[in-house]
């Protein structure tokens, strides 16, 4: 019986196997960073905002229906379960929009090197959080 | 073994020559969403907790209004476009397809609700 034939001999070959993958930045691979840390809660505060939207989209169009439907999502929002979901969504706001703004900065061609974009990142993080207190303390 | 070249193999797997419009949108709604969120957040912190007729005769001020119908749009808007980057990311195929379609019929749908409810409370 013939051997087969390497791998690659072949135009048609499939040589995508033996391509050298960069492995994903959370993992056994990398030690967090700030970079990566910070990017990656980026897209995750940004995503989890969903469900305080969907939760205030509720409380709009219970408004809209009357009084009674109002009671219903009014009382869950206001709520020790509503509340927590809102206070956790308001960091997740600022957080995300702190490091949006980040992302514009770098668009310009500003705080690209590493240390400034750390600095930034411990910054914007104690600043998320500064704004948060302070909006549950002003609402 | 496929009987397939490279050329046909290579073929569509490309860029999609769409990413910096994608990423000019991005940037544009985010700027947009700065100032829009901050009072939104203000406008609606401080009824929220509130009575029924107020918060209805809250809503019908132009200003309060349209401060959230407008955080509503931009809002879900930049939501569809930055979660379809992340399914592009870590799905592919027929996954991909479904769930960005899934992604625009949730934030469109919701978007719509919240801003046919405000002007219902409002006019």
């Amino acid at each position: 019986m013939a051997a087969e034939p390497k791998k690659g001999t072949f135009m048609a070959d499939n040589k995508q196997d033996n391509r050298p993958l960069s492995p994903f930045m959370i993992g056994q691979y990398y030690r967090p960073q700030w970079t990566s840390m910070s990017s990656i809660f980026t897209r995750i505060t940004g995503l989890s905002l969903l469900v305080a939207s969907l939760m205030i989209v509720w409380w709009f169009v219970a408004a809209a229906s009357g009084p009674e439907a109002f009671a219903t999502a009014n009382g869950f929002i206001t709520s020790w379960f509503g509340d927590l979901i809102l206070f956790f969504s308001t960091w997740a706001m600022f957080y995300h929009m702190l490091f949006g703004i980040r992302h514009l900065i770098w668009d310009s061609g500003r705080m690209l090197e590493v240390d400034q974009s750390e600095m930034y990142a411990q910054a914007a993080l104690v600043g998320s959080v500064l704004l948060t207190i302070f909006v549950v303390i002003v609402l | 073994m496929r009987f397939i070249t490279d050329r046909k193999r290579a073929a569509g797997l490309g860029s999609a020559k769409t990413g910096t419009e994608h990423h000019w949108h991005m940037m544009v709604t985010s700027v947009a969403l700065v100032p829009l969120v901050l009072m939104f957040i203000l406008s609606f912190g401080a009824i929220l907790g509130s009575p029924y007729s107020e918060v209805i005769a809250y809503y019908q001020r132009p200003f309060p209004a349209m401060i959230a119908i407008l955080t509503m749009l931009v809002g879900f808007n930049h939501f569809a476009h930055g979660a379809r980057s992340t399914i592009e990311d870590y799905t592919g195929g027929l996954t991909r397809k479904a769930l960005i379609i899934g992604v625009n019929c949730l934030s469109y749908s919701a978007a719509a609700f919240a801003i046919f409810a405000i002007v219902r409370i409002a006019l």
